[in-house]
């Protein structure tokens, strides 16, 4: 498991964590507003997403790829294509063979599958230009509760070392449940592989209690009084809120297009 | 070892698939919950707890990497909910599975973030609110028997998925995406099957942390006070998605009803065309005509970009060359 951030000095990496986060959000609000089949309105969202892309120097194949990761979850939205609002078409695929579809079904359908996409970019570049502890920090100057994000950010701390040591445990079993080549039978009987893994993560959460007593022993050797130290509440520099509101004007103008060119 | 970036759960909806409405309504909810697990926790617990939420957290993110070859290349996997909830208590749980649904829709994009209250509404509340009541009720039952602690948490663990499964199909009819007579059938049966895999990993944990630690299960424990809210909350929400599912997915119409009232408020559209007169859209009225010149536009503009930041790369690389 790798995190998404790529250290780089373009302009998108330097910018004040805040503006990302609420412009971020602000992109997404904007896009879910537009109405289905505002097509105009999709591109140019796509185009500002993909200059972003350019200008963060992550390359646009990075963020294009990785993007198809929500795409699965479009087969929930399959079944407007056949049952959407009338008008409904019958087509004759193959001799005998009909297909009953609604154009405007299938519009929406493919709405929702490219806005899901484009929203799916812009949460990749928030990550991707953001260090996990500058968005923490964002997140608390934005009023997130202090001890949610306190949990967070010691979550995001130990997380890849308790990756690493699933991972550890994950290659003990394979190592002791050799399969002979050709045989489908993996040790015992379905009930019993599911009580080996259920001990794994028994044994998972035995090793984090302990784990959690050693970190929390070694924060009360460093001076810990039950409160992480305040981060700086400085404000918003004045080029950050005229950029920010900049963006956000131009989000409003994409989402009026929409609204007119949609369906 | 399946690929981690991919939850095990086809329940985190990303963004697009709900309507603004619906995910804003959910987000308040959330944040109200989230809000009373968050004093409720600061007030109980010590210091100590911000480093074992912090940890378990991490835990539950990692140990959703465990999973066990079930037939034909399907496996079963931990999500964990039920277990934060045995561990910790109902209102630490909250918390710790908000972190990590959280953690999921910021870092890994697993999950949308306008929709990141529905998600924490489905997975970090129904989930644990439906899992403490189950397993606190069938507790209280096989008070005497020695697997009671295994079934009451193979319940509270295949109850937590099927549940948190009913509210995520009957948001997506809400918002209009899936027709709730095939999203709530086929997102029950799918998460019904999932929940045993769940719950048989959350029964074998516990068969682990009985023998080497039982004093971390909390048995025989007087159910505190504070708790019966969450207790009745679960019940109640349990009951309500129960009886609700079937009766939505064998009468649509109503909740097609809503889905079009709240696209229509959101879209606002034609107050809009009201206010401004035709003529002056004759430009981005054909919608063909408008696509073709955002494409082109679009197009433009991406190649512009790539243009000028190839050429301020290779100024700045030049510069470079000639100060050495």
């Amino acid at each position: 498991m790798r995190e998404l951030f790529r250290q780089n000095r373009s302009i998108i990496h330097q910018m004040d964590a805040r503006v990302k986060v609420i412009f971020t959000l602000a992109f997404v609000l904007f896009l879910s507003l537009t109405p289905f089949n505002a097509w105009p309105a999709y591109i140019l969202f796509l185009t500002l997403i993909l200059s972003a892309a350019l200008f963060s120097r992550l390359g646009l194949g990075f963020v294009l790829k990785r993007a198809l990761l929500a795409l699965p979850f479009i087969l929930a939205a399959v079944p407007l294509i056949f049952i959407g609002p009338p008008p409904h078409i019958t087509l004759d695929v193959f001799r005998g063979v009909q297909l009953t579809y609604s154009p405007e079904g299938l519009g929406r359908f493919a709405s929702i599958a490219v806005k899901s996409w484009i929203s799916v970019q812009v949460a990749i570049l928030l990550a991707a230009t953001t260090r996990f502890p500058d968005l923490l920090t964002a997140l608390q100057q934005l009023r997130v509760p202090k001890l949610f994000v306190a949990i967070v950010g010691l979550m995001w701390r130990y997380l890849f070392v308790i990756v690493d040591e699933v991972t550890r445990m994950a290659r003990a079993r394979t190592s002791r449940s050799a399969t002979v080549p050709g045989s489908h039978h993996h040790g015992g009987s379905v009930s019993w592989r599911a009580g080996v893994t259920g001990g794994m993560a028994g044994s998972l959460f035995l090793r984090s209690l302990e784990r959690s007593d050693r970190v929390y022993a070694a924060m009360l050797s460093r001076g810990y009084t039950g409160e992480l130290p305040a981060s700086d509440t400085r404000p918003l520099s004045n080029g950050d809120r005229q950029l920010l509101a900049l963006g956000v004007v131009l989000l409003a103008m994409l989402w009026l297009l929409g609204l007119f060119s949609g369906g | 070892m399946s690929s981690p970036i991919f939850s095990p759960l086809p329940m985190h909806i990303p963004d697009g698939f709900l309507s603004v409405l619906v995910s804003i309504v959910f987000w308040v909810i959330s944040v109200i919950v989230i809000g009373i697990a968050l004093r409720k926790t600061s007030r109980e617990l010590g210091e100590r707890d911000v480093p074992l939420m912090g940890v378990l957290a991490a835990a539950i993110f990692a140990g959703q990497m465990l999973n066990f070859s079930v037939t034909g290349g399907t496996s079963g996997h931990l999500l964990g909910a039920a277990i934060a909830v045995i561990l910790l208590g109902p209102w630490p749980a909250v918390l710790v599975m908000t972190s990590v649904v959280s953690v999921q829709a910021l870092l890994f994009q697993d999950g949308g973030i306008l929709v990141l209250g529905a998600n924490l509404f489905n997975m970090a509340i129904v989930g644990v609110f439906v899992a403490y009541a189950v397993y606190t009720l069938l507790i209280q039952l096989f008070k005497e028997q020695s697997w009671g602690v295994f079934v009451a948490g193979f319940a509270a663990a295949w109850s937590s998925i099927f549940i948190a499964s009913l509210s995520c199909a009957l948001q997506l009819a809400l918002s209009g995406t899936s027709p709730a007579n095939l999203a709530i059938p086929a997102m029950g049966a799918i998460h019904a099957l999932i929940g045993i895999g769940e719950g048989l990993i959350t029964a074998g944990a516990l068969a682990f942390l009985f023998a080497a630690r039982k004093d971390l299960l909390k048995l025989g424990e007087p159910r505190p006070a504070g708790n019966k809210g969450v207790f009745l909350g679960g019940s109640l929400i349990a009951l309500m998605l129960v009886v609700l599912s079937p009766l939505a997915s064998s009468h649509p119409d109503g909740l097609e009803w809503v889905a079009q009232e709240n696209g229509f408020i959101l879209s606002a559209k034609a107050a809009l065309y009201n206010l401004i007169p035709d003529y002056a859209l004759h430009g981005i009225s054909d919608p063909a005509l408008a696509t073709i010149a955002a494409g082109v536009l679009g197009v433009v503009i991406v190649f512009g970009v790539a243009y000028g930041i190839a050429r301020a790369e290779k100024r700045t690389a030049k510069q470079e060359n000639s100060q050495r």
